[in-house]
């Protein structure tokens, strides 16, 4: 099963649901046959794709809308925030390269505000799957949920075996008394490398993949906290806005402090190339997150081992 | 169209008139720009939609989405004369306690959508228009731009689309009132000719005065003007239509009147004599 045969399928068994995308069909090539005219291709018209998804879900139907996650969540913005978010209709948003996985395209494609932005809307949900197999476990919950939702969309193979999906629940990996790394979307993968690292290092680590943002599991993370570790929050993001921010503000709310180390984009975008290059120049490798966690620990002569091998994207449009 | 029909019709326009003009105070409202599409939205919903109090459920009733938002006075005057609302209600204009503010809200009962931001609901239209080809329904789905409107590049986008797609049942109506808040159009970003621009890309037009209940009643009967292609109505109108003292002054966009001045504003829509003005006209809202 991949993302195209689980909407293919979904769409078969709910009439409602209905296939947009402005030219954008990297992952849905082989539906515009099957789906005929429930599946609408607008052109590269971010906008007008999220207007009219608003017209078809007021006429009862559950459009999913295809595009880059940039162009949707900044050039759409505002047709996202007036005409989905107002009337908090189910349009249910897959936004393509999300965080480090555009890749070479450089800043222009670099979707890595697309939390803060999405959350900011009242009653937008807000999703970012670990691995493929962690967003098909998700997406059945999400397209049947009548709330509008944003979908970090990731392909990437992986290779941990994921609990089924709770909607509001993260899913924790292990607990750890030393540090327990938060993250959530492609990071994840990483994550597990630099866990085993700090493991293999004689360290304590708890690594919790929160699935999604909002809604926020608080009860997990507020349990991470009261655990007294480090916290590091690991996010392919500005550090302003995403989980950083949401961390600092559960907090707040609750009265309570902790030592986080925030491993984020601060007040830059990355540098574009291949996956691999970006995470190695970034120093959001396994071995690289492991370091800087280690040195955070007071052990920053570690090297943590070799370099990590980066499994590169593929190419898609 | 009869001339009794043309009658009732122009008594009717005159009384949603004088709702625009009682909501043109303590706090005030676009007066202006809801004078000119007054007749247009009268001879839409008393005479050619199909839509009323009693079918705003039904998925086969007529559509009409306002995307200039800010002419709602005659949206709300056309529904308090109309019964979708009792005309009591307008009294609660700008009270928190309501929802009726300077721009429609889908809380109101035969508002479609809501609207405000400009260049918006030509595409939720379109999405709408989709929809009920997508279920073999044939209803009008219609939306009510602005002309300075025009300025808004998605405007022309969902139009594109709506092209691409054949999407017949979807008109545009333009209000053409040649003012984009306090500058005519032409002055500013022109849109002349503009015909041909919505020609261009892929619709059939025609050009009204929309003012005129005979020429309305003869464009929106034509719908659609092609199986293939979207339809556009681009209706002449005046801003500021009915109140002679404000027609066609680019100064008068935002207008909050005096309760004195209201009194002989009304005198003004009945006897067309131009009253004098002593209201700060505002510049900008």
């Amino acid at each position: 099963m991949n993302y195209e045969q689980l909407i293919h399928e979904t769409a078969l068994a709910d009439e409602r649901l209905l296939v947009m995308t402005a030219e954008n069909r990297a992952l849905i090539r082989n539906l515009p046959g099957p789906l005929g005219a429930r599946f609408i291709d607008t052109g590269i018209t971010e906008q007008t794709m999220i207007g009219a998804a608003a017209g078809l879900a007021l006429r009862g139907r559950v459009p999913v809308v295809h595009a880059l996650a940039t162009f949707l969540t900044l050039r759409a913005f505002e047709f996202i925030r007036t005409d989905v978010g107002i009337p908090n209709l189910p349009v249910k948003i897959s936004a393509f390269v999300p965080g480090f996985l555009s890749d070479g395209n450089g800043p222009t494609h670099q979707a890595i505000e697309d939390v803060a932005l999405m959350r900011g809307i009242p009653g937008m949900t807000v999703f970012a799957p670990a691995d493929e197999a962690d967003m098909l476990a998700m997406l059945p919950a999400i397209w049947a949920s009548p709330s509008p939702a944003y979908l970090r969309v990731n392909t990437r193979p992986g290779t941990y075996q994921h609990e089924p999906f709770v909607m509001g629940k993260a899913e924790i990996v292990s607990e750890g008394k030393d540090v327990t790394i938060l993250t959530y979307g492609m990071l994840f993968e990483q994550a597990l490398i630099a866990k085993d690292l700090l493991t293999e290092a004689g360290y304590s680590v708890g690594l919790v993949n929160l699935r999604s943002l909002k809604p926020l599991d608080t009860e997990a993370v507020l349990n991470v906290v009261r655990g007294g570790s480090l916290i590091v929050t690991l996010e392919d993001h500005f550090q302003t806005g995403g989980l950083y921010s949401i961390l600092a503000e559960l907090l707040l709310e609750h009265e309570l402090t902790a030592k986080v180390l925030p491993l984020a984009l601060k007040e830059r975008w990355y540098k574009p190339g291949l996956l691999s290059e970006v995470l190695e120049y970034e120093g959001f490798t396994g071995q690289h997150i492991a370091r800087r966690i280690g040195e955070r620990l007071g052990d920053g002569a570690h090297t943590f081992g070799a370099k990590t091998k980066v499994v590169e994207n593929e190419f898609a449009e | 169209m009869t001339p009794e029909k043309k009658q009732a019709l122009s008594e009717l326009a005159l009384r949603v008139r004088e709702h625009i003009v009682r909501l043109s105070t303590d706090g005030g409202c676009f007066t202006g720009a809801s004078l000119s599409c007054a007749d247009l939205l009268v001879y839409l919903y008393a005479d050619f939609l199909n839509v009323n109090p009693g079918n705003l459920q039904d998925p086969e009733r007529d559509y009409l989405f306002l995307s200039k938002g800010h002419d709602v006075p005659a949206l709300y005057g056309t529904f308090a004369e109309l019964g979708f609302m009792p005309k009591e209600r307008l009294a609660n204009h700008l009270k928190a306690s309501d929802s009726i503010y300077w721009h429609p809200n889908r809380n109101v009962p035969g508002v479609e959508f809501h609207s405000g931001s400009l260049g918006h609901l030509p595409s939720v239209a379109l999405g709408v228009a989709l929809d009920a080809r997508l279920r073999g329904q044939n209803q009008k789905v219609i939306v009510i731009t602005g002309d300075g409107e025009l300025n808004e590049g998605t405007c022309w986008e969902a139009l594109l689309v709506a092209s691409a797609h054949k999407v017949n049942n979807l008109t545009i109506v333009v209000d053409r009132n040649h003012f984009q808040a306090n500058i005519a159009t032409e002055d500013l970003i022109p849109l002349e000719p503009l015909a041909p621009k919505f020609e261009a890309f892929g619709a059939v037009v025609k050009r009204i005065d929309g003012h005129d209940f005979t020429a309305l009643e003869e464009a929106f009967t034509a719908l659609p003007f092609s199986p293939d292609k979207p339809s556009v109505i681009i209706c002449d109108t005046v801003r500021g239509r009915g109140l002679p003292s404000i027609e066609r002054r680019a100064d008068r966009w935002f207008c909050n009147f005096s309760s004195a001045e209201i009194t002989e504003l009304l005198k003004e829509l009945h006897s067309q004599e131009a009253t004098t003005l002593t209201s700060e006209t505002l510049t900008v809202r």
